[in-house]
This record gives C-alpha cells, sequence and structure tokens, in this order.
C-alpha cells in the first residue's frame, strides 16, 4: 500500500489537470483510500501517468540484427553493471534488453508497445521481450506484405481473408496488425517497389496498396480490435510523399487507423535538393479527420539506427549514404533492411526532417490524436525524448535550436512561426492518455481508481528545461521501481496479446499452403501461449 | 620518471589502461601502486604485478616482457611512454598525442583507431596495426607509427589519415578499406594488398603481387614523396626519391569497390 500526497497531478483522461491530490494505491491499482503503508511527499513534485509509447522497436530479429552490424555503438554505449538487483547491459542505440527496460523505466516510461513483428520471428521477439524487465509490452504483427493475406486479396476472398489475419494474431501472439509499405516488400523481391497506390503490385494482377490498406483496416475494425491498423505508409522517407501520404489518408475515409512516424511521410519538393515541409499540409487534412491517430516519428540530431520492414527504402537510404545496410527476407511475410545513420544538423535534408517532425506536434491542434516517438531507433534513441518535449515546451529554445541549421533549410520549413508550447497537461497526453488510448488500453494513461498504479513523478522545475529526464521516483504496477534516479526494484511485466475469433476451419485451408511454401511446418509456426511470461489477453471492443 | 618493472608474467593477459603518461603524470608513486589493472574480470593494484620505482613525473617506463599486458597508453594524449621490452595487444589504442616508444615487439591491435601522436617499435608488431575496430567505420585518423620489424595482418585496416611505416614485410590485407593516409612497406607484403582500398597511398620499396583490380597508371616520381622522404628520415626511416636512383609505378584501385587509392611500387634503374 502506497500513498502519494502533495503532489500536482496531471490526469488529462480525467480532467484533472496540474490539482494537488493524493493518489493512493493497493494490489497493483489505484484505489480511493488506503489505511497505513509507505507515503510519498510529492510536494513541488508533478505527479504523472507512466509513458506509453505507441512505437518503438526494441525486441526482435531485426533488433538484434541491427545491435549485431553496429558493435562500435556499444564500445561508446553506457554499461549497466552487473549488481544483485540488475543484469549487466549496454545502453546506446540499440540497447540491450534488460537495459531497456532499466532505460524506459528511468525515464518513466512503463508501458511500450513493439510495432513490427514478423510471425516468423514472433517467437524470438517474446523471448525478448520476456527479457525487457518492468514494462508491460504489446505487440504488432506484420501483415500488409504476407503473400497468403494478398493471394486472398487477390482472388477476392476478404471473408477469408479475415480468418486468416485473425489466425496469424492468434499465432504471432499479437497485439494488433502493423502495414509497412502495403505492397512495397513483395514488389522489393523483384527489385522493385510499391510507390503508386492504385497500380498492382509486382506479382499480381489486381491487388493494389490502396486495397490492401483498406481491405486491412476494414479487416481489423470487423475483428474488433483494441488498436486500429497501425499504418507506415508507401514511399517512407522520399522527397513530394505527401501526395502518397494524402491519399493514403482518403483511402482510410470513415475507418480507424494509427498513421506510425508521421514525420517520414510529410515531405514535398521533387528531390533532395527541394525537400521541403509538407507537415502543415498534413495537418490541416489530419485535424478534420478524427477517424485517424499518428505518432510523430521526429527525429533528434546525432546517431540512429534504421530498421525496417521496409526493405527498399533502406536500399535507398544505403546508395545515399554508402553506410552499412543489411537486408533480410523473411520468407513469404516481409523483409526487412538496416542502415545505421547519422542526422546531421548542417544537412539541408536532416534540418527539414527535424522540423517536420516539430511541426507535426504543433500544428496538430488535437493532443489526443498525435503522439510523441522518435520511432525509436530510426529518428533517434527513446531516450532522449526529454529533448523533444523540451523543445515541445520551449518556443525560444526551439528557436535557439533553429538559428543553427542551415539557412537554405529555413526557407523550406514553418517551424520558426510556431508559437504553441506544450503545457504540462499536454505533455501527459501525448506521452501517456492519448497513445493509451488509441491502443485501446483502459487501465494505462491514467490515474482514475481502477487503473494500474504506474505512475512517474517528477521535479517541478520550470527552469530546467530537462524536468523529464530524471524522474524522482516511477511506480510500476504499485511498486516502486526508481527512487532518487536509481533502479530500486526490478519487476516483470506483462504482454498484452488479443484473441480474435476466427473460424477453426482456416487451419486445414493454411496447411497445406505451409506444406508447399514455408521452410518450417505449420505445427512449429504459432507461438504456444506458455511461452509468454505473463500474457494479458485483452478483450476486442464490443 | 616512474619506472615499472614486470615481476613476473601474468597467467592471463592483464588490463592496464591505467598506465599511461595522462594518469600518472600527477601522481605520486605510492598512487601509481595502487592504480587499478583487471587480471581477467578481478580488479588489482599496478604493484602486485610492477615494482614501481623512481620519481613522479611526466614521463613513464616500463621494463619487461609486457606480451601479456594490454591496453598500455590507451587513450593518452601527451608525454612520453618508454617501453623497454614487449608490450601486448592494444598499445597506444585511441591515442591522441604524445610518443610511445617500445624496444621489442607489441602484439595485435597496435595504435588502433589513434587519432595523433607517435609510436616506434624497434621490434615486430601483430596485426590490424592502425586498424579500425570491428564496425567502426574509420581507423587510425592522425599520428605515426613505425616498426623497424615485420606486421601482421591488416596493417592500417580502414585507416583515414596517418602514416604507418613498417621495415620488415607485413601479411596479408595491407591497407584493407583504406580511406586515406599512407602505408610505407620497406620490405613488400605478402597477398592482396590494398583490397577494397578507396583513397590513400601505400608505398612499397620491393615489388609486391597485385590484385587484379588494381591497373597501372604511369611511371614517375611523385613530388610529395620528396617532402615525406625528408620528413621520415628525421625519424631514422629512408626512403628513395631521387630520380637517378629509379622512378616509382603507380598503381590505381581498388577496380571492386571501385576506389581512387594508389599502390607505388619502387623499381631502381637496372644498374
Amino acid at each position: 500500500m502506497l500513498r502519494i500526497t502533495g503532489g500536482k497531478v496531471h490526469d488529462p483522461a480525467n480532467g484533472v489537470l496540474g490539482v494537488v491530490q493524493d493518489i493512493c494505491i493497493a494490489d497493483g491499482r489505484i484505489v480511493p483510500q488506503v489505511e497505513g503503508g509507505r507515503s510519498i511527499d510529492a510536494s513541488g513534485m508533478v505527479v504523472f501517468p507512466g509513458g506509453v509509447d505507441v512505437h518503438t522497436h526494441v525486441a526482435g530479429a531485426a533488433m538484434n540484427f541491427a545491435r549485431g552490424i553496429t558493435p562500435e555503438n556499444y564500445r561508446k554505449a553506457s554499461p549497466f553493471i552487473h549488481t544483485p538487483e540488475l543484469r549487466a547491459g549496454l545502453g546506446g542505440i540499440t540497447p540491450t534488453t534488460f537495459a531497456t527496460g532499466y532505460l524506459y523505466a528511468g525515464m518513466g516510461w512503463t508501458t511500450v508497445n513493439e510495432a513490427a513483428v514478423p510471425i516468423l520471428s514472433a517467437r524470438h521477439t517474446h523471448e525478448e521481450l520476456h527479457d525487457i524487465p518492468i514494462l508491460d509490452k504489446s505487440s504488432l504483427v506484420l501483415m500488409a506484405n504476407n503473400e497468403i493475406v494478398l493471394d486472398l486479396l487477390e482472388a477476392g476472398e476478404v471473408e477469408r481473408a479475415k480468418h486468416v489475419v485473425a489466425w496469424l494474431i492468434w499465432a504471432a501472439k499479437a497485439y494488433g496488425v502493423k502495414a509497412v509499405n502495403p505492397g512495397g516488400i513483395v514488389a522489393w523481391k523483384f527489385g522493385k517497389n510499391a510507390s503508386k497506390l492504385s497500380e498492382p503490385v509486382d506479382g499480381y494482377r489486381r491487388v493494389t496498396p490502396a486495397q490492401i490498406i483498406s481491405s486491412l483496416a476494414g479487416i481489423i475494425d470487423d475483428l474488433r480490435l483494441p488498436h486500429p491498423l497501425h499504418l507506415h505508409c508507401n514511399n517512407l522517407g522520399i522527397p513530394g510523399n505527401v501526395s502518397t501520404t494524402l491519399e493514403t489518408m482518403k483511402v482510410l475515409e470513415g475507418r480507424r487507423a494509427h498513421m506510425a512516424h508521421l514525420q517520414f511521410h510529410a515531405y514535398g519538393g521533387n528531390g533532395w535538393g527541394t525537400l521541403r515541409s509538407e507537415a502543415a499540409t498534413i495537418a490541416e487534412y489530419f485535424n478534420a479527420h478524427t477517424n485517424l491517430t499518428a505518432d510523430a516519428g521526429a527525429i533528434l540530431f546525432g546517431d540512429a539506427m534504421t530498421v525496417t520492414a521496409d526493405g527498399p527504402w533502406e536500399h535507398v537510404l544505403h546508395e545515399l549514404t554508402g553506410h552499412k545496410w543489411s537486408n533480410v527476407d523473411v520468407e513469404n511475410e516481409t523483409g526487412c533492411g538496416i542502415v545505421s545513420y547519422t542526422y546531421k544538423e548542417r544537412s539541408l535534408v536532416n534540418a527539414v526532417q527535424w522540423a517536420v517532425g516539430l511541426e507535426l506536434l504543433l500544428l496538430i491542434n488535437d493532443p489526443w490524436r498525435i503522439f510523441l516517438t522518435t520511432d525509436h531507433p530510426n529518428g533517434g534513441c527513446f531516450w532522449r525524448y526529454p529533448e523533444l518535449i523540451r523543445l515541445l515546451r520551449d518556443a525560444d529554445y526551439r528557436r535557439e535550436c533553429l538559428k543553427r541549421l542551415p539557412p537554405k533549410a529555413q526557407k523550406r520549413i514553418v517551424l520558426a512561426d510556431l508559437d504553441r508550447q506544450y503545457t504540462v497537461s499536454e505533455i501527459a497526453i501525448i506521452t501517456s492518455a492519448g497513445p493509451a488510448r488509441a491502443l485501446g488500453l483502459s487501465q494505462k494513461g491514467h490515474l482514475g481508481v481502477g487503473a494500474d498504479a504506474d505512475i512517474a513523478i517528477y521535479d517541478e522545475n520550470p527552469a530546467s528545461g530537462l524536468m523529464f529526464e530524471h524522474p524522482r521516483y516511477v511506480i510500476k504496477g504499485g511498486v516502486i521501481v526508481v527512487e532518487e534516479g536509481q533502479i530500486r526494484a526490478v519487476t516483470q511485466g506483462r504482454e498484452f496479446i488479443v484473441h480474435p475469433s476466427f473460424d477453426e476451419q482456416i487451419e486445414a485451408y493454411l496447411r497445406p499452403l505451409f506444406e508447399k511454401v514455408y521452410t518450417i511446418s505449420f505445427d512449429n509456426y504459432p507461438v504456444a501461449i506458455e511461452r509468454l511470461a505473463q500474457p494479458d489477453i485483452r478483450a476486442c471492443r464490443p | 620518471m616512474p619506472t615499472l618493472t614486470l615481476k613476473e608474467q601474468p597467467a592471463v593477459p592483464l588490463e592496464a589502461e591505467s598506465l599511461s603518461p595522462d594518469v600518472t603524470a600527477a601522481l605520486a608513486l605510492d598512487a601509481v601502486r595502487a592504480l587499478p589493472v583487471y587480471l581477467g574480470k578481478r580488479p588489482q593494484r599496478v604493484d602486485d604485478f610492477f615494482e614501481v620505482e623512481g620519481a613522479a613525473g611526466d614521463e613513464l617506463e616500463i621494463r619487461g616482457d609486457g606480451r601479456k599486458i594490454k591496453w598500455i597508453g590507451r587513450g593518452m594524449t601527451r608525454g612520453r611512454l618508454t617501453i623497454i621490452g614487449n608490450a601486448g595487444m592494444h598499445l597506444g589504442a585511441y591515442m591522441k598525442g604524445g610518443t610511445i616508444e617500445v624496444s621489442g615487439s607489441v602484439m595485435d591491435w597496435l595504435g588502433a583507431e589513434m587519432s595523433g601522436g607517435s609510436i616506434h617499435v624497434g621490434g615486430n608488431a601483430g596485426g590490424q596495426v592502425g586498424a579500425a575496430y570491428r564496425g567502426s567505420l574509420s581507423g587510425m585518423k592522425g599520428g605515426t607509427i613505425l616498426i623497424e620489424g615485420s606486421a601482421g595482418l591488416e596493417v592500417g585496416m580502414r585507416m583515414r589519415r596517418g602514416i604507418i611505416a613498417v621495415g620488415g614485410q607485413v601479411r596479408d590485407f595491407a591497407g584493407l578499406e583504406m580511406k586515406g593516409g599512407t602505408i610505407l612497406l620497406r620490405s613488400g607484403a605478402e597477398l592482396r594488398t590494398g583490397a577494397w582500398i578507396s583513397r590513400g597511398t601505400i608505398i612499397s620499396l620491393t615489388p609486391i603481387r597485385l590484385l587484379p583490380t588494381f591497373s597501372y597508371s604511369c611511371t614517375y616520381n611523385p613530388t610529395f614523396l620528396r617532402v615525406y622522404a625528408r620528413h621520415l628520415s628525421t625519424l631514422g626511416f629512408r626512403i628513395p626519391y631521387e630520380e637517378k636512383d629509379g622512378a616509382y609505378q603507380r598503381y590505381t584501385g581498388d577496380a571492386a569497390v571501385p576506389g581512387k587509392g594508389e599502390i607505388l611500387v619502387w623499381k631502381p634503374h637496372a644498374s
């Protein structure tokens, strides 16, 4: 039992915006009242619901590959030394599993959503998620280039595709569905890409990216999944991709969807030399269409690691930079590309990208629909979120940073004209309440009675730009895990999964296909529920 | 000058990055004795392995067969480090300035990823001299490494700037993925010299086997070599450059990358 007294509580989901009130905790949840137990004096501090990362990459085969090809990053990374409480690990750009848990919790984040899991590496991903301590986790399974699903769409068998999708979600023990460059990775296997939404995908006669997007969004709505289609649009990172992004959002009209790392999809111009921000165009459309949510995918200057299922894009990036590149083919499901990358202030392209991320966060009016991410580790590491928060809260600081960008870049962006500054409560929305709601995690992101007792307590010190860097206390499931900057307790988090209903007969359809095209047998394909340390099966929406 | 004399060869490698003039210059002898070194994963004291004598000072001398002592002079920026005997792996790695003088031989990764300063080795060196550590994009970025004896594999791998001069023969892959700088080979090299070189110069004073992806460009006496030769002669390392003695055959490559590197092979006039 625990009582937090005297802190200014920011619980926007319950309309509490900086009000001094007590929070009581018992049995890992927030309760109206407790008798006895420890009391934390949070006077002069702000009390937040624990952070929720709606889009991050922290586990699985691709991350492991990225770790493997960058030993040089670990030589520079800060180490976690083995102690009786902590496992050894390394931070840096792609932190090791245990370090990932310590670093997120050390910053006040308590729930993360691993955003891209091929079904074939789902077992591996769950093993790694198990080794990320403290945090609650969920994962999204890649579907928009799954050839079994695409073959069914080609044949017009949407109903059967729905059962296959549901079966695959349960096979991967996933929480939702991610679509990456729909059709583009199928085409990549022919050395091509899918850059036009309305043209058939290479290898297919009828299926177009637009059709994949609308079918998957429809299927997910029909399955009543808690989180809508999580979409990485076509033409990520390409100058002029704003038209593709707008077209995609139009395809999604009338359906729910989450637009991932929107920053990478809001560029104008027709080449690298003419790249400009189209954040305002995207924001205008987005503000008027409430069926959509998005995360920023902002970039921060410095070293990063680009890891995505979008194989063709990573090849473009490799050709541009000459940096080391890996390409992975994941049988009939997806692909994966990895390129190490450094965002530089003096680069025109990187300067525009930096501005676009911030512009989207500032121009999209409703903080409940745009969330703070850097698409870790693609745009920057998650442990740099406090830097991003400072940029959002302080327009003067932002303008100081702007001065360091190349003069040419200043003409391609609108950031200098934006005066908006995020309030502390709005930060609580974009880091916790909003993403929790978008993920459909009703017990996360707020501090109402019955919510999970995931709480971050920060010093309220407006003079410090980085007030969110070092929480005074972090409480996860009612346990004080961080106190005075030290990890005090290491708990095992849960894994949220869904079990959408499907026709059991679908296995009879899938089995012969597997025997024919997969390298592993059908019976070895699904991840058994016993593999997950603490599975928490979430109900689908009513 | 503190003088450290190795008492006996440690059973497993000793990691001694504290043995650097940067660390010892400001310390009294007793503090030098108490510096940490790692025997495997166990922290120990310098005087568990060395007799420490002399007086405090900017220079540091290490005596004995230190072939199992790793990381001596790591990241050093100033002062003088003299080794009477041998040194182990990673000697002078990441070094930025100062001088290292070794009378005997050293193991692998000599001066790896160094950016300044100079290293002189009287005996032989192991592999990966001035190289990039695994995964790093570039190796040595400045400074000078002179080796009187031979050297091992991947000398100057991914180096970007600086000079490596080797008196004896070097083994395979000298200048692998080199991006700049100069490697001087007085007694030639084994196979695949300059593989994947994108920029930089490899000079051999004896004929070497070239990869098929290098093409002959011309025979000449480069002007810059006069400057190099004068500088190197002050370090006791002589290279020919006079037209009356001969000329350099220039080969460009590596066409497999494709790169703009060069290999210069000295061809004396027939006498």
